[in-house]
């Protein structure tokens, strides 16, 4: 039996791990892919306190072997469910049941699709959710983005400088991401705005030919293009969860900054809890604070 | 077995020619999900010594990347008698690994 199982190795997950073990608890940390999580898209980290400049996978690398280094176990499986024995909890995954004395729950979030008919098999073919992964593919070609939020604006202003023209399509009239970011898209003369705007059809052969935009008004316009990039937000990974801890309407955990859920034995840390902020900075800060409760709690 | 390099040159031999399934990564070294799909990639060649597995860099393979219709990274395909039989895109499980090259 473990004293603490963390669902999720991405900067939340690991950074509890270290916590953890540094209080001398047996720790286990279940990973459905690799570690690192969403951090590992990002070329270059800026914001993060100390280090000016830093990769994604260099920072979850990084954090991995600390973990590692100090004790703490990885095993690459995806948890599907949570079972509460009071004292103890099982995690459920496709191949084991594992059993600790509590539970942080590190999901995170995944990327949220429009939801077209054909989007998925269109990902690879010229639908794309990484704009600095794929970007260089569509040198001096014709791309969209879709979205409003920071990671689109951001997605735009990098793609303008590979390819030859960007559209950023918008369901809205104006953008919510950082004024900063809105600002410099407007000085890019190969950046058209198509707002009040939703991409309604993906028309392809073999590859993706170009996107079916309707607005608001009901006119329909058809934009050719090589790529499209969606940047429409991120869905937090808690329904295998819901079961046992409470969700809000957009589905993240309500846990507080202490990151208890209402189930006792049971914590919520990163992106995937209910929260204003969500960076680097407050991922890593919510994986220590959930590590310290979970230790108060087995201590009694 | 070790993950081989391949090129242009090299692909037809190595590739199409192999009398294994061969399980291809284009990928790049400024790709995060690339790099953090190296060491499951590389795992599931330890571990599977029917199949070969090579690892294409796409900035200087761009021809080969081209040729195949790569335009998202990471991308696995998997070749059986010369033939592409299964591709997949983005980051995914060692399971996901093993099925997509068994399918």
């Amino acid at each position: 039996m473990y004293d603490i199982i963390i669902i999720g190795g991405g900067p939340a997950g690991m950074t509890a791990a270290i916590y953890g073990r540094r209080a001398a608890k047996k720790v286990l940390v279940l990973e459905a892919l690799s570690c690192g999580g969403q951090i590992i898209n990002t070329p270059d980290i800026e914001n993060y306190p100390v280090e000016e400049h830093i990769s994604g996978i260099d920072f979850s690398n990084r954090l991995h072997k600390q973990a590692e280094n100090l004790g703490a176990e990885f095993v690459f499986e995806k948890a599907v469910d949570i079972n509460d024995l009071g004292d103890s909890k099982e995690v459920i995954t496709a191949k084991n049941t594992y059993t600790a004395k509590a539970v942080i729950i590190a999901t995170g979030s995944a990327n949220r699709k429009l939801g077209l008919e054909n989007e998925d098999s269109l990902v690879g073919r010229g639908v794309s959710y990484c704009a600095t992964c794929d970007g260089n593919f569509y040198r001096n070609k014709t791309v969209a983005v879709v979205g409003g939020g920071n990671t689109a604006l951001e997605d735009a202003l990098y793609l303008s400088d590979i390819a030859a023209k960007v559209y950023l399509i918008h369901r809205r009239d104006s953008f919510r991401g950082e004024e900063a970011n809105a600002a410099k898209l407007s000085e890019k003369p190969n950046i058209e705005f198509v707002l009040n705007s939703n991409v309604t059809a993906l028309n392809a052969e073999k590859r993706l030919k170009s996107v079916e935009v309707t607005n608001k008004d009901g006119s329909v316009r058809t934009l050719e293009v090589n790529g499209l990039f969606i940047a429409v937000g991120r869905i937090p990974e808690n329904m295998n969860f819901a079961r046992l801890v409470e969700l809000d309407e957009a589905g993240y955990i309500p846990a507080g900054e202490n990151c208890h859920t209402g189930v006792p034995g049971i914590y919520a840390a990163g992106d995937n809890r209910a929260k204003e902020v969500r960076q680097l900075v407050t991922a890593v800060s919510d994986g220590a604070v959930a590590a310290t409760e979970v230790v108060k709690y087995i201590n009694g | 077995m070790a993950v081989i390099e391949v090129t242009a040159k090299t692909f037809e031999d190595e590739v199409l020619k192999s009398d294994k399934p061969v399980l291809v990564d284009f990928n790049a070294g400024w790709c995060g999900p690339c790099q953090a799909l190296k060491p499951i990639i590389a795992e599931y060649a330890e571990s599977h010594p029917g199949v070969k597995v090579v690892s294409v860099d796409i900035d200087e393979e761009d021809e080969l990347s081209e040729n195949y219709e790569v335009f998202s990274i990471p991308c696995l395909v998997v070749f059986r008698d010369g033939e592409e039989v299964n591709r997949q895109v983005g980051l995914i499980s060692a399971d996901s690994v093993a099925d997509l090259v068994e399918a």
